[in-house]
């Protein structure tokens, strides 16, 4: 059934012009119209977990806006879950589950139980339902301990667990979130990554994820948008966008003293820091073969190796 | 109605947790109760009954008034809007399967119900120990009082959530704040009964919405509004009521259309 049915975030040529007002004189105004999104397409279907990233400013945010209906497209057709956003917002809003890393969408001075009791009848989710997914939620997410704490006196770790299970209690279709690790420790990300994971494979939920935490993509997502200008710059499976873009990786090495720039086949300086240098290398290269080279010729106290992340594979998704 | 019962609730709750601003406003009004009972109590004794009050309906007038400053939210906005559009954290609210403004009147009677509560009973209750003032002896003037206070209370919702929703276009709501509060507590009568207002003046206050704040309440209150005066006082709240939150209504429709909501 659902690879006849049609996708449940459908967007076509959808385009979000912007007109800003700036003061050029006393009384002089001048009329700026920014495109924030521009002509863009998408279809998601049922059950998928997407990554959906681009640089700042790329019109992530403003396209995920009019997808939960707080923001009204400028032109283009636009349906989520069968609706159209802006007409039907308030059914659309039972439908999908929106979290921010940046921010939550709890109340702050009410403790988390509260903010469930209140969201429940928002929601109007029925009552047997609530409690099952209130218990669930619970149990998964760890929250049993912190139900009576006010939202504003839980660690960043927490509210986001919080902020999770408020998003679920009335079972969306569709879970937008934005940022959902930022801030976070490895052992809570680690929680949140899990808990997404099972989510969309046992419930079958439809996951949005916008991030600029390569891990976050790399382990939840197998398909990947990249959203640039306002448009959809590559829309298909990660491994294939990284191959095509080709990031470099970059190896640091600290070294006993510092020495002109290194040179060694497969790789290039690319800044020196005293006794650090910063060198290049092809992402599909041997890194172990690399660092024995330079370990042969020079004295070497420690390395690293940095993988290419997000921000630079986009780049080079342009540049390159 | 279940949702909005429960969001009144839940922000009364929230208001209790903020006990520290209470009792600094408690001291506040009462303390400048004391001071305004004073000098009504000099002009009252140049000339008595002015505006059909005699010395005991002015100081009592005061202590209405001053009771008034919390639930009324005459002296500031009271309405979290502004700070939640400059954070961007309006967005939560606007995706929510409720209606925005009703929500947001929810909040503010419940806001609202713990000000009287904890803002206007002791000022009240200290005003009368230290001073004589004209006290309803019919529970049916306090019910009538109540009443009027009520919908006093949502005409200055309507009033506060069209100054809050400015914050969408002018991004700084400062200056519309600014000049909304000083208008409310000059046409409330809340800086001195509007009965001492002269000629067209003291006419054009009483028809414009401030009045059901302050003055309209008081006048139940005091026995100045009653039987079918009573009624017509309450129309002009109802009627004040609907105009005002119509037009919330239109420019929270220009808001969703236009919002830029902040970061990210």
């Amino acid at each position: 059934m659902t690879s006849v049915s049609r996708p449940i975030i459908e967007a076509e040529h959808l385009s979000k012009t912007y007109t800003l007002r700036k003061k050029t004189g006393r009384l002089k105004r001048e009329r700026t119209t920014v495109e924030a999104v521009r002509d863009l397409n998408l279809a998601v279907a049922e059950g998928e977990l997407l990554g959906y990233i681009g640089p700042n400013g790329a019109g992530k945010s403003t396209s995920i806006k009019m997808f939960t209906g707080i923001l009204s497209p400028s032109a283009g057709r636009l349906r989520v879950a069968g609706l159209e956003p802006i007409r039907d917002r308030k059914q659309l809003a039972r439908r999908i589950g929106v979290v921010f890393g940046q921010r939550t969408t709890l109340w702050w001075d009410l403790p988390l139980r509260d903010s469930f009791a209140l969201l429940h009848r928002m929601y109007a989710v029925p009552d047997a339902r609530f409690a099952a997914n209130l218990k669930r939620l619970v149990a998964l997410l760890e929250l049993e301990p912190l139900l009576d704490t006010p939202v504003r006196q839980l660690s960043l770790g927490q509210r986001m667990r919080g902020d999770l299970a408020a998003a679920l209690l009335h079972d969306p279709a569709v879970l937008y979130l934005d940022e959902p690790t930022i801030g976070l420790d490895v052992t809570s990300k680690a929680v949140v990554r899990e808990f997404l994971a099972e989510l969309n494979r046992e419930q079958g939920t439809t996951i949005v994820l916008t991030t600029h935490d390569l891990d976050d993509i790399e382990r939840l997502c197998r398909r990947v948008v990249v959203v640039d200008h306002g448009t959809v710059a590559y829309d298909g499976e990660l491994d294939t966008l990284r191959a095509r873009v080709a990031a470099d990786r970059t190896l640091v090495v600290d070294l006993a003293e510092p020495v002109p720039a290194i040179a060694v086949p497969g790789a290039a300086v690319t800044r020196i820091d005293g006794p650090r240098q910063w060198l290049a290398f092809p992402a599909e290269a041997n890194a172990a073969a690399l660092v024995a080279d330079i370990a042969e010729r020079y004295e070497l106290l420690d390395v690293s190796i940095r993988d290419a992340d997000i921000e630079e594979v986009i780049r080079n998704l342009y540049t390159g | 109605m279940v949702v909005y019962a429960l969001i009144s609730r839940q922000a009364f709750r929230r208001y209790l947790t903020y006990r520290g601003a209470m009792v600094g406003g408690v001291l506040a009004n009462t303390v400048f109760g004391v001071i305004k009972a004073f000098i009504m109590m000099a002009v009252w004794r140049q000339r008595p009954s002015i505006g059909g009050y005699d010395v005991a309906d002015a100081v009592t007038y005061v202590f209405l008034a001053q009771a008034m400053i919390g639930p009324m939210s005459t002296l500031n906005n009271g309405l979290d809007i502004p700070a939640r559009i400059r954070s961007g954290d309006i967005g939560t609210d606007l995706f929510r399967p409720v209606d925005f403004q009703t929500y947001w009147l929810a909040n503010d009677l419940g806001r609202a119900a713990f000000s009287v509560l904890g803002r206007s009973v002791v000022p009240f209750v200290i005003g009368a120990l230290l001073f004589h003032l004209h006290l309803p002896t019919d529970p049916r003037v306090w019910a009538a009082f109540t009443v009027a206070l009520f919908l006093g209370v949502v005409v200055s919702f309507a009033l506060r959530y069209l100054a809050a929703m400015s914050t969408f276009w002018l991004l700084d709501e400062k200056g519309v704040v600014g000049m909304a509060t000083v208008v409310t507590s000059f046409f409330s009568g809340m800086i001195v009964p509007l009965v001492l207002f002269p000629g067209w003046l003291g006419q054009l206050a009483r028809l414009l919405p401030f009045a059901a704040l302050v003055q309209l309440p008081a006048d139940v209150f005091l026995g100045k509004r009653s039987g079918g005066a009573v009624g017509t006082g309450y129309l002009f709240e109802i009627g004040w009521a609907a105009a005002l939150l119509l037009a919330g209504r239109l420019v929270t429709r220009r808001a969703r259309h236009r919002v830029v909501v902040q970061g990210g």
